[in-house]
């Protein structure tokens, strides 16, 4: 590494020796194949958004190493590539998933999803038929021994090619009266009466899907299915041949003018459908309005208990002489050094309802404990408990170093003017406080607005808010919500496109909150005046 | 004038009493906040001791102590009835991600960070104020693109796909390069140039100036940002719990969530043995260098 990053400095100074201009060429020779290698592979798969962003990414690296001009992007090469494909890419995709209706039922592309419908196939009312007499074998499978109208004779399986057959041929039994084989290979046939009234046998396809498959009608007939839906590409759309209903392309589902439906729907842009939709459908008003309004309520009393907490812990603490200063600090800093996911178990544990240290000693007490994971505003007042407990220690953390960084004097100033102690906190102590502190509240108040952790690791944002047509809890944000949307459909089925179009939302709540504080930390003039 | 001493005399005294009287208080408050602070600790570390190994009937000084629970967790109990646990490996796991991750992101972003700090080029400033906007989009709000991402990579090249530690080393690294560049050339920034121009004369190149003069001054801070980088991807759990599907390829945090989901209450007692292994090394890393960290974390960077 260190050798080549000399190379491409020697490049730069227009003087490059021979030797790493070749180096160099080799290096981007190597990449390009590894590139066109990728690229041809993604292609084969469909991949269509990976093969853009790779060659995006390619070209950027090659003009990079290949104009001496650019030698400072060397620098960053790799970190730009990251950045370009773990951020960028990742949020381009989000938007354009946003306005999609990617999840289940819609999870195939329309190229993918025709040929599966199109394998669709009906009993006609009429079409070839042929007598049958049904078979068993030992392991419960069906067999049938088909004879057409011109005396041609086959034997029809599930899931396999339907094959012309002799009698004679090896594994077939002799025939009966009829001309019909008692045995096949493995099977054993069954009675007529037993047959004709097997419940089973009647919904069982018998042959290969896509190529010949017959299906029993009646006692006496069985016949050959046809192909049900039929594409018309110019009209996008599809004829059903049983009944001529016609399907219409309706935001990636084939569909009548009555509703009627054929699965699967396929993966299409449906524009604002998905932001429309928490507005609009009842079912996911209710419990998307109680998300948002807690998903506000939690930060904004987190941050001001773990700031008042932590504060007030610097100011107790924070004279020079006071005893066993570092120790008490010490031990009030141990719920930060914890990683949170083992705190936030361990809570969970300590506020079991049930068996939990908490509850077991408020009821010895007091005869009463809350439950707080089944009842909805003990179960957000046991979150805010909790991360009381994770987030004061960095407030202390922090104000204890802003607090000596304000001058003495200024207290001593006050005292003369004989400013109480309240007043010298309210007047001096929390403004200069807030100037240094005020955009790590920002950054605060924006990490709980999306701490994920603590929500799910609780109670999985639980309790369930009855009557969501979705997976939403009582403690549930907006990003537990989106997860849930995403990874864990309980049955209801994923929904990509609506948890892409929820993550937009919590980016522009976000970004405007950030940008307000890179504004208070004049992070962005400090760039400029860096030129 | 005397007068005047004699108040403020009085006016000590009795300063100095009610100092000593808020010392008092302060220190009675301090001994709650304590017991706030630590209990869950303790009642950790004593159910970790515990025979009995339930939530039910856990008490503060175990009846039945005994050293079951860390036997069962490190399966020497051949009857333990709950769940698959592979707790050295999934630690092992753990330090390995976090180790490479913090390696590789520090590597890749001081270089970035020099070329940003040190280098004038068109597009500079354009860059910077970019990457600071992109960051206020949060990895965790693409996890679906992501995880695609990452499964359509899979099908490519399968060593970095969905259930490798690789692919998930990637997506750490992808997700701290902003921050960690930002933070990086703010402390490039403190260094002053007379350093870099002393190089120059001497004839060195960037890349031995940066290399010989910058990387030594930088050092402390180096190793500051590689902790909290590495304790924040030790701690991590969505990603890995969402790229990560086998057992033994879990992180300790993932592996931990996991055993925990179901029967809990019977799993208390493992979980907490295996909680208190797995968070001690970093208790006592934060304890002794909290100063340091208080610095770094001023600097902007939040506890994640």
């Amino acid at each position: 590494m260190s050798g080549l990053v000399i190379e491409k400095k020697k490049a730069n100074r227009s003087q490059e020796a021979p030797l790493s201009r070749i180096i160099l060429v080799i290096l981007v020779v190597v990449l390009d194949v590894a590139a066109v290698w990728f690229i041809q592979n993604a292609l084969s798969k469909g991949f269509t958004q990976l093969v853009i962003i790779i060659s995006v990414i390619a070209v950027m690296l090659n003009l990079i190493f290949l104009i001496p001009k650019a030698y400072p992007f060397r620098w960053m090469a790799i970190g730009l590539s990251f950045l370009v494909l773990f951020t960028i890419y990742p949020m381009i995709f989000t938007i354009y998933v946003a306005f999609t209706n990617y999840g289940d039922g819609h999870l195939l592309t329309k190229e993918q999803a025709l040929p599966l419908i199109q394998k669709a196939t009906y009993l006609p009312e009429e079409g070839k038929s042929y007598s049958w007499t049904a078979y068993l074998s030992e392991s419960n499978e069906y067999a049938l021994w088909l004879v057409n109208a011109d005396g041609e004779t086959f034997i029809g399986k599930p899931g396999e090619q339907i094959v012309p057959a002799q009698l004679g041929d090896a594994g077939i039994g002799d025939a009966d009266a009829n001309g019909i084989p008692v045995s096949l290979d493995g099977y054993t046939r069954l009675n007529p009466l037993v047959a004709a009234t097997n419940k089973d046998l009647p919904s069982i396809k018998f042959g290969l899907e896509g190529d010949q498959t017959i299906q029993i009608r009646s006692p006496s007939e069985a016949a050959e299915l046809e192909i049900r839906y039929v594409y018309d590409e110019a009209a996008d759309t599809v004829v059903d041949q049983s009944n001529g209903d016609i399907y219409y392309n309706v935001n990636g589902t084939f569909t009548t003018r009555d509703g009627k439906t054929i699965a699967p729907g396929f993966r299409t842009v449906v524009g604002f459908k998905n932001f429309i939709d928490f507005t609009t459908s009842p079912a996911l008003r209710g419990p998307l309005v109680r998300i948002v309004t807690w998903n506000f309520i939690f930060p904004t009393i987190s941050v001001l208990s773990t700031f008042a907490l932590g504060l007030a812990i610097a100011i107790m603490f924070n004279d020079r002489d006071f005893p066993l200063k570092k120790v008490i600090r010490s031990f009030l800093l141990i719920p930060y050094t914890i990683p949170g996911l083992i705190s936030i178990i361990m809570w969970r544990g300590m506020l079991n309802p049930e068996f939990g240290v908490i509850n077991r000693f408020l009821n010895d007490w007091f005869g009463w404990a809350p439950a707080w994971t089944t009842e909805p505003s003990w179960a957000q007042a046991a979150i805010l408990l909790v991360n009381l407990w994770l987030g004061y220690p960095y407030f202390m953390l922090i104000t204890s170093g802003a607090l000596q960084a304000i001058p003495s004097d200024i207290y001593e100033a006050a005292m003369i003017d004989g400013a109480s102690g309240w007043q010298q906190f309210r007047r001096i102590t929390l403004p200069l406080l807030l100037v240094a502190v005020g955009p790590l509240l920002i950054a605060s108040y924006v990490y709980n607005f999306n701490n994920f952790n603590l929500i799910y690791l609780f109670i999985s944002g639980g309790p369930p808010i009855v009557g969501a047509s979705t997976q939403a809890g009582h403690t549930d944000i907006l990003i537990s919500y989106v997860y849930k949307l995403a990874f864990e459909s309980g049955g209801r089925g994923v929904q990509y496109g609506l948890a892409s179009a929820i993550s937009i939302i919590v980016f522009f709540i976000v970004g405007t909150i950030t940008l307000v504080q890179y504004r208070f930390t004049n992070m962005w003039e400090e760039v400029s005046e860096n030129v | 004038m005397s007068s005047i001493a004699q108040t403020y005399e009085g006016l000590r005294s009795s300063q100095r009493f009610r100092k000593r009287f808020s010392v008092v208080v302060r220190l009675i408050i301090a001994v709650f906040l304590i017991f706030f602070s630590i209990f869950p600790v303790l009642w950790i570390i004593s159910a970790s001791f515990d025979n009995s190994q339930s939530l039910a009937t856990q008490t503060l000084i175990p009846e039945h102590a005994g050293l079951n629970n860390y036997r069962d967790l490190f399966g020497q109990n051949p009857d333990y009835e709950f769940g698959d646990l592979f707790y050295w490996k999934w630690v092992w796991n753990s330090v390995k991600i976090a180790t490479i991750t913090t390696v590789l992101s520090l590597s890749i972003t001081t270089m970035a960070a020099y070329a940003f700090s040190r280098l004038r080029f068109t597009g500079r400033v354009l860059m910077l104020k970019g990457i600071l906007l992109i960051q206020v989009f949060p990895n965790l709000l693409a996890l679906v693109a992501i995880y695609l991402l990452i499964f359509q990579t899979g099908e490519i090249i399968e060593q970095l796909g969905l259930n490798t530690h690789a692919g998930l080393i990637l997506v750490y690294l992808g997700g701290s390069m902003g921050l960690n560049i930002w933070l990086m050339k703010g402390f490039l920034d403190t260094i002053p140039r007379a350093i870099d121009e002393s190089g120059m004369i001497d004839g060195a190149s960037n890349f031995q100036i940066f290399w010989t003069l910058l990387l030594p001054l930088l050092r402390p801070i180096l190793v500051v940002i590689g902790i909290l980088s590495f304790i924040g991807t030790y701690g991590d759990f969505i990603l890995a719990r969402i790229l990560l599907n086998d057992v033994d390829k879990y992180t300790l945090m993932v592996g931990l969530q996991i055993f925990t989901a179901g029967q809990f209450d019977k799993k208390w007692g493992v979980f907490a043995a295996g909680a208190l292994i797995g968070a001690l090394p970093i208790l006592i890393t934060y304890l002794a260098l909290q100063d340091q960290i208080a610095g770094g974390l001023t600097t902007g960077a939040v506890k994640e």
